[in-house]
């Protein structure tokens, strides 16, 4: 009726290279296809363009006498580190992109353990917090202004009069801060949401029995749970706010010490007309933005790919 | 006991409003600007003395705005059928198929999601130039789409990923072909998923500023967030606050309701892909 | 209804392992066979082979005579249950179990006729209108089984189908598929982990280890003449008891004293040129107290009763025999896969013993056990070779 086997090691038998069934070869072809349209739209719309901002960022090339482009090596580069202008705007971004990644850090944690936590209106919590993530940057830019500006706006109204904080550097840092903190905080507070969703009720409660203070179960509990969460909210956070722009366009467009290297970029193009240096500042972007993705990795440890992205 | 119970609502009952006023207040002060006439515009008031309707009249009345909301609106919706499509298709490969370079299509989104947008607006300002697509509505398509197929990709691979396998198998066995397994199956159970997914890219779309300037020049392809920072006021000294307020608000809208209807979806397609990582 | 012939079926994976190896099996027309074994055996993968969902990577497989290895699942006629029971969560009952013939392009009277049939067999006709997160488990189950039957298939495929549902619904089930396998005559090929499924609902039982065939054979064959170590502790319940033992002049020197084999064993034994050191296997209804058994053949041993269990119907008495466990690579196997793998059980073999209600051995206190050596199984600790197994070879 039957044969049977001998018992025996399931080894492999050596067959040599045999080629793929025909599934596993048909499965491979649908997955290229699928995916083709979008990469292709991919590399076309993001790789070509950068390689052709490279090619740009070698030539000198003024749009107000395009005649007279030509290859000239290194010097847009040259010209861009020994300004000024980039310095202060390097400064300017990385002070704000590390300021407002950390406050919207410790107030987005706040508020997810918040939506995590309430007992009632947790719906009218959650999409309370929503609204600024919906809204489009420049509007709530512009509420931010009218806010602070003399004689219209209600915050400006609490200052001493006079005062017209979008004016003078510092007040103005901050203020975009206040603004771009008010805008992310609500996406950060999602990703911290959906970590600690990850945290085992039953783990905080051994803690609990255990004899842990609240401030201890969520330091020594919570926080390296959330850890994976929390680093990719931190990256995907601090990429996002290094190339603010619309907050500062708004704001102050620039002005008094506050530009940003996205500003400074658009500045050279459109104001300067200057598209070999501008193309260098979007190479030298590029480049910085891939510093901070690489030193993320490295420092912590690969922030899993397949990992949320912003917006 | 009872007594304990009650301020500790009380406390979550104050912590909830603090956050709900954090994040309607800027909204609600652009909302009463938008309602004041020019004489009242500078009381600072939160609640406009005399309402008036007058702002809304104005920017509808001029093409600048209306011609700015019929692009946003166009230019976001094709970008977002555009790339829910090609995410579509991508994601359902990502999650579902083996093949070879899936890895470097991952890293490839990943990459483009941390795409510092500045860096291409130098190329691509003088790439559409040279090929006549400067100031059109693919101009601005074409970048909207490439930004936001990394978030479509993401999120509609989570989701697919939850679809169980056996309910393909299933359909096999059950006589499907792969085209009707995924007509019959994938389709209705993936819908949530992909309008989800339509939705994030949708707001994505309609919130860039950075492209909308640097790649319009004029009324043809200019959408409102761009259109708003190149409003001006009547006269010279004039501010076009009042106007700036009511297509903030105008503009606001939509997106709220969005908000208020789909927040639970909103919520799941946005953190999705953080979680499973 | 058909046949199925598994000819030599193998399954590699392209990283070179391999899942299914050198498979042949013949399933008569209206026969039901369990796929039984260890979790990564190789038996969910099989099914699948024969479903059409893998790839055969070797051999030949025939469906009612036809050699189905290049044809799609739907050209190959055959209904799947999965343990997930795959319920389209989109449809209602109604709609899922008439899936496949919608897909058939069979005319919808007869499409809603089938369905009413097959839900009055199954007891779901007042659920047809329902969606399947409205269900309980054993409802749900039963839709899994009516889009399986109301197409009529050549065979049905079963992957773990009660493994979701509650002890006692599952033996529940059991019997209802036993009765519908047997008044629809349908091909079945039945995969599970439970050997106690195994040996309740099948004609012929397949045990596979490691994606190979161990034994097939009626239940009964399978119990009383298991043909290596594997099939023995892995068919039963309480599992047999492994001893090691050396063998001298006919007789079996054990940790529970001197056992003498009967002639069976013994020629068995020396035809067999069995090795000095060996594997003693008794079941637990091999042993029998002393004190009200009528048979007087048969060695007498006295163990300590560290544990009893009164069921009732039977008493389980567990002692143990020094000289440390019984450890090859088959018992470890068995010991993981059903969880026994790291209970600290101690340094010695632990022994059961079914004895009859009536016993009155007490923990802690010794009993005396008569032996059945017409029982006893021998075993080669090199390859787990049954010495004592019927069959000449």
């Amino acid at each position: 009726m039957s044969t049977m086997a001998e018992p025996a090691k399931a080894e492999a038998k050596d067959t040599g290279g045999k080629a793929l069934s025909a599934g596993a070869r048909q499965e491979r072809r649908l997955g290229w296809l699928l995916c083709a349209p979008a990469v292709i739209v991919m590399i076309a719309v993001t790789a070509y363009p950068i390689g052709y901002a490279v090619y740009l960022s070698l030539q000198r090339y003024d749009l107000r006498f395009p005649a007279q482009a030509e290859f000239v090596g290194l010097t847009n580069y040259g010209a861009v580190l020994t300004s000024p202008f980039w310095w202060d705007a390097f400064w300017v971004t990385v002070f704000l992109t590390a300021v407002s990644v950390a406050i919207e850090l410790v107030l987005g944690m706040g508020l997810a353990l918040v939506m995590h936590r309430t007992l009632f209106a947790r719906g009218t919590v959650r999409t309370a917090v929503l609204i600024p993530y919906g809204i489009v940057t420049v509007v709530a830019a512009f509420s931010w202004q009218y806010a602070w500006t003399p004689e219209l706006g209600y915050l400006a109204s609490l200052l001493p009069e006079g005062d017209a904080p979008l004016t003078e550097q510092w007040p103005a840092l901050w203020l975009i801060i206040l603004a771009e903190v008010w805008k992310t905080t609500p996406f950060m507070a999602l990703l911290l949401l959906a970590g600690l969703a990850l945290v085992p009720e039953e783990t905080l409660k051994a803690a609990m029995v255990d004899g842990a203070t609240p401030w201890q179960r969520f330091t020594k509990v919570m926080l390296p749970l959330m850890k994976p969460a929390i680093l990719v909210a931190l990256l995907f956070r601090t990429l996002d706010a290094f190339r603010i722009f619309d907050n500062i366009y708004v704001l102050t467009a620039g002005a008094h010490g506050t530009g940003s290297l996205s500003i400074l970029g658009y500045d050279n193009l459109f104001t300067a007309l200057n598209l070999g240096i501008g193309s260098a500042i979007s190479v030298l972007i590029f480049i910085c933005v891939g510093i901070i993705a690489f030193t993320f990795v490295k420092l912590f440890g690969a922030a899993a790919p397949g990992a949320e992205v912003k917006r | 006991m009872a007594a304990a119970g009650r301020t500790h609502a009380g406390r979550w009952a104050v912590v909830n409003v603090v956050v709900v006023l954090y994040a309607l207040f800027p909204v609600w002060w652009i909302v009463a600007l938008s309602f004041k006439d020019p004489g009242t515009l500078t009381d600072g008031d939160y609640i406009p003395t005399d309402w008036t309707f007058e702002n809304y009249r104005g920017i509808f009345a001029t093409s600048e705005f209306t011609r700015a909301l019929i692009n946003s609106i166009g230019i976001a919706l094709i970008a977002t059928a555009i790339a829910v499509v090609l995410g579509t298709m991508a994601a359902y490969a990502v999650a579902r198929l083996r093949f070879p370079g899936k890895q470097v299509l991952i890293g490839m989104s990943l990459l483009i999601a941390m795409f510092p947008p500045i860096s291409l607006v130098s190329p691509l300002f003088n790439i559409e130039r040279i090929i006549g697509i400067f100031d059109t509505w693919p101009g601005l398509i074409i970048p909207y789409m490439t930004f936001s197929l990394p978030l479509a990709i993401y999120t509609l691979s989570a989701f697919f990923r939850e679809i169980p396998w056996d309910l393909e198998k299933a359909a096999k066995v059950d006589g499907a072909t792969a085209a009707q397994a995924f007509r019959l199956v994938i389709v209705p159970l993936a819908a949530p998923g992909v309008f989800t997914t339509a939705i994030l890219v949708f707001i994505f779309c309609w919130n860039d500023f950075l492209f909308a300037i640097s790649l319009t020049s004029t009324e043809s392809a200019r959408t409102v967030p761009a259109a708003i920072a190149f409003f001006t006021g009547s006269s010279q000294f004039q501010q076009p606050t009042g106007s700036i307020a009511a297509a903030a608000v105008v503009i606001t809208v939509p997106i709220i309701v969005f908000v208020l209807l789909f927040q639970r979806r909103i919520v799941a397609g946005l953190t999705s892909g953080a979680v499973k990582g | 209804m058909a046949e199925i012939v598994l000819e030599k079926v193998t399954k590699r994976y392209p990283d070179g392992s391999l899942a299914v190896r050198d498979v042949d099996l013949d399933i008569a027309d209206g026969e039901f066979v369990i796929l039984v074994g260890p979790s990564g055996c190789g038996k969910s993968t099989t099914l699948n082979m024969i479903a059409g969902l893998e790839d055969i990577t070797e051999g030949t497989l025939r469906i009612g005579g036809r050699v189905v290895n290049d044809l799609a699942p739907k050209e190959r006629d055959v209904a799947m249950v999965f343990q997930s029971y795959a319920l389209y969560p989109h449809m209602n009952v109604r709609e899922n179990m008439g899936f496949p013939l919608r897909l058939a392009k069979v005319d919808k009277e007869t499409i809603d006729r089938k369905v009413e049939e097959a839900a009055k067999v199954l007891d779901l006709s007042e659920f047809l209108d329902r969606k399947p997160a409205n269900l309980s488990g054993g409802q749900r189950q039963r839709v899994a089984m009516g889009r399986a039957i109301v197409r009529d298939p050549k065979a049905f495929l079963m992957d773990e189908p009660l493994s979701n549902l509650d002890a006692k619904l599952r033996v529940q089930m059991r019997t209802q598929i036993s009765r519908l396998q047997r008044r629809l005559g349908t091909t079945t090929v039945y995969v599970t982990h439970d050997q106690t499924e195994a040996m309740t609902l099948g004609d012929r039982v397949v045990v596979m280890r490691q994606g190979v065939v161990q034994q097939v054979g009626t239940p009964a064959e399978l119990y009383d003449t298991p043909r290596n170590l594997f099939v023995a502790g892995f068919i039963g319940s309480p599992a047999m008891n492994f001893l090691n033992a050396s063998l001298s002049a006919g007789s079996l020197h054990t940790p529970l004293g001197e056992l003498p084999l009967d002639d069976r064993a013994r020629q068995a034994l020396e035809r067999r040129e069995a090795p000095r050191e060996v594997i003693l296997g008794l079941r637990p209804e091999a042993f029998e107290d002393a004190s009200l058994t009528p048979r007087t053949d048969g060695p007498v041993v006295t163990a300590t009763v560290d544990v009893l269990e009164s069921l009732g119907s039977d008493a389980y008495v567990y002692f143990s025999a020094e000289g440390g466990p019984v450890a090859t690579a088959e018992l470890e196997e068995l010991a993981t896969d059903s969880g026994l793998g790291d209970t600290g059980a101690g340094a010695d073999q632990q022994v059961v013993a079914r004895l009859d209600a009536a016993t009155r051995a007490r923990e802690g206190a010794p009993v005396e056990l008569r032996v059945d050596m017409s029982k006893a199984h021998v075993f080669d600790p090199s390859n787990g070779a049954n010495l004592t197994h019927p069959e000449r070879e």
